[in-house]
Order: C-alpha cells, then structure tokens, then sequence
C-alpha cells in the first residue's frame, strides 16, 4: 500500500469521526437551538422551588422560551432566588406570573410563565414580583389528610 | 531456639520480596513517567514529519474502524432492546432514546471504544515496539544517532492520542443509530419522541463534551501504556508476549478506574452546579 491510499483513509476517517462528533452535537445534544441567540436576565423570588435545577427550561404556553441560569438561597427574606434568561425574542408583560411546575406525574420541574396584561414589558434585571411556589407532595398530603379528619369528626358531634 | 531463628528468617525474605514489587513498580511507574515526558518533548519530529504520525493513526485508528462501527451498533441495539424492555413497564418507552444516548454519550462510548481501542491497537503497538527492541533496530536506530523515541515512539502515541477520540464519537453515533434502528423501526418507538425526548435531555457540555473529554484521556492512557509497555519489553519472544499481555490488562484497569474518577468528578454535583 502505497502512502496515498494511506493519506486518504486517514483523511475518511477523520472526516466520519469528525461527523459523528458534529451528529452527537447537532442531532443528540440539539446545540445551536438556544445558544447562540440573545437573552435578557430576569430574576424572580420563590418560597419554595422543589427541585427545580440550574438549566431547567422555561416555557410559556408550553414554548420554551429561556433557561434557569442561577439559583441561590436569600439570606434575608430566606427565599430562592431564581435568574432565567429570556429570549431576547420573547418579551412578556411586567405583571406576569412565574409558577414552578412539573411535566408529568414524575417529570423534570420547569417555570411556567403567564403574561399579564401590563403594557409595560419586563427588560433585562428586572424582578418577576408574582410567584407561585412548587407544589410539595408531602404538604399536600398532609394537607389532605387534616381535611380528611375535620370532616370525619363533623358528623360524630 | 533454632526454630524461631529461622521462622524470623522466613517472614523476614518475605516481608523483602513484597517490599521489593513495591519498589519495583513505583520505579517503573516513575520511569512511565520520565519517558512520557521525554516522549512529549522529542514529539518534534512526529508533528514536523507528519507523515509519520499519519501512517501510525492509519494502523490505529482506520484498521480499528470495523471492529468500533460493528461493536458500537450492537451495543446499541442491545441497549434499545433490553431498555425497552424496562421502560415499557413504566410506560415511558418514548424515554428510550435518552436511555440510548445517555449511556452511549457518558459511559459505554468511551469506556468500550476505549477497551477495544486497547486489544486492537495498543497491543499491536507494544508487540511492534518490543519485536523492534528484539531484533535489535531500536539499538541500530540509537547506532545511527536516530532517537527511537522520537522516530519510533511518539508517531504511536500521537497516532493513538488522536484516533482515540474520533473512535469514540464513532462508537456512540453508530451505537445510537442501532438505538434508533431497534427502537424505532422493530419495535416501534415514536421516532419524534425518540429523537425529541434525546434533544432535550442530552447536554452538549454536560454530557457530549464530558464524554469526549473521557475519551481523550483514555486514548492518552492507553497509548501511553502500550508504548511504555513495549519499549520496556523483556527484548526475548517470552519478554514481548508478555509485554503485550500486560497492556492489554492494564489499559483496560487503568480504563475502568480512570472512569471512575471522571465519573465522580464530572457527574456528582453537576446535580445543582
């Protein structure tokens, strides 16, 4: 074998692996859907965030329209603080409500986001100042329970 | 009395012999060491001539093609069929292409590419290098004021440092068509879920560069190893087989317990960043 032919099968291979390595991004990890367009930062207070986790999405009307970005613990009102980045594409009222939600009985948690009816729009660093926490299985239960046995004792009496 | 005496004597060779595997291989390890050094730093003439380096990843990396395109789409129809199998119990056998990638991209891709890379080119690497010891062209090489280790060694281990990577990604893009090939067109998978379901899950930085980063140093590992291995061969047809025999067994350890490591620190934590 000659080192021509030696030079092109490196060459082909070089190539596929590159291609696999550009097929892994491209069509598994979906690189180039949200990074390369701008965003504004939004930070929003929540009680309660679950299990809410840094790069979860955040969707408005099921679209997904920006990416928790930070998630730190207030030392003074003892609430997460949560930063998402919006789509600069996307703008959303000042009075639109964050609420965190999960998709599915035991899906991933992500910020649901519902506009307002303000005519001023939320810009970079402002505060989204409606929040709804996560839904905490255990509270509900209990919650459940106490409503349970309130209504059982009504009729003994 | 005597007894004692000479039960002393017994624990004493003992207690020598396992003191001198210790500090034999603790010698040997440094020595690894010193000549990746050396290796890396006389690899001038491995970049300048490329040539070189060019045949070296020919026999590494094109020859290994067959053996990770064959061995990567079976271990990913295996995965879709026996993750189905699972998933469809929950049912969530939409999951099954997350399943796929997710093993392919983390683990199996460079861990198994990685093992095979060693069998199939880092033994043939330690066997031509020690046969080249043998028959005494390493020592002609060094007669001639010709470095073998610049002109013998570093054209391997840069040819197995860079097919190394390109294997893996190889690996896991053939192992998740066999995914997509079982799990789509046999068993009949929602193929918008399956690939929708992936994209979502699948993090390029997290998961796709992590994996890569663990195949680049696999290929580092191995390469090394094999080149160390046979440049240190016993220069007797006994010596070299052995040799080969030790880099395939210690690439593959070195392998799994790298893999560990990288797991541990890649993965765990990654949870809240």
């Amino acid at each position: 074998m000659n080192r021509s032919t030696i030079d092109l099968w490196v060459g082909i291979f070089v190539v596929l692996g590159l291609g696999a390595l550009l097929f892994l991004a491209l069509k598994v990890g979906n690189l180039g859907s949200f990074s390369t367009s701008e965003t504004y930062l939004v930070q929003a207070r929540f009680a309660n965030i679950g299990g809410l986790k840094v790069r979860a999405p955040i969707k408005s009307a099921g679209v997904v329209v920006g990416r928790v970005s930070d998630i730190r613990f207030d030392n003074e009102t003892y609430e997460a603080l949560v930063s998402m980045d919006l789509d600069a594409y996307y703008q959303f009222p000042r009075d639109t409500t964050a609420k965190i939600l999960t998709s599915g009985i035991l899906g991933e948690q992500y910020i649901g986001l519902e506009a307002g009816g303000d005519g001023v729009m939320l810009k970079g660093g402002d505060r989204v100042r409606l929040t709804q926490s996560a839904v905490v299985l255990e509270n509900l239960i209990s919650q459940f329970l106490f409503n349970k046995a309130a209504e059982s004792k009504e009729p003994a009496k | 009395m005597q007894q004692l005496e000479h039960l002393r004597e017994h624990a004493r060779g003992r207690l020598e012999r396992i003191g001198n595997v210790v500090t034999s291989q603790v010698w040997r390890l440094g020595f690894a060491s010193r000549f990746l050094f050396y290796l890396v730093v006389h690899s001038g003439t491995a970049l300048r001539r490329f040539r070189l380096t060019l045949k070296e990843i020919y026999f590494a990396g094109v020859l290994s093609l067959i053996i990770i395109l064959v061995s990567g789409l079976f271990v990913g129809m295996v995965l879709a069929l026996q993750g189905y199998e699972t998933l469809q119990r929950f049912g969530a056998s939409e999951s099954l292409g997350v399943l796929v990638a997710l093993s392919l991209v983390r683990e199996l891709g460079p861990v198994v590419a990685g093992l095979l890379f060693a069998s199939r080119a880092g033994s043939a690497i330690t066997a031509e290098i020690g046969l080249m010891k043998a028959t005494e062209q390493i020592s002609a090489m060094e007669m001639m004021a010709v470095d073998p280790i610049a002109r013998v060694v570093a054209p391997r281990f840069w040819g197995g440092v860079i097919s190394m990577p390109l294997l893996a990604a190889l690996f896991s893009a053939m192992g998740i068509f066999g995914g997509y090939l079982v799990g789509v067109q046999l068993i009949g998978v929602d193929a918008g879920a399956f690939w929708s379901q992936m994209q979502a899950a699948v993090d390029v930085r997290n998961d796709i560069l992590n994996g890569v980063i663990k195949s680049v140093v696999f290929g580092i590992a191995v390469t090394w190893i094999s080149v160390f291995e046979g440049y240190d061969a016993v220069p007797t047809a006994e010596g070299v087989s052995r040799a080969t025999t030790r880099t395939v067994v210690t690439s593959s350890l070195a392998i799994l317990a790298l893999d560990f490591a990288l797991t541990a620190l890649m993965f765990t934590g990654g949870n809240n960043q």
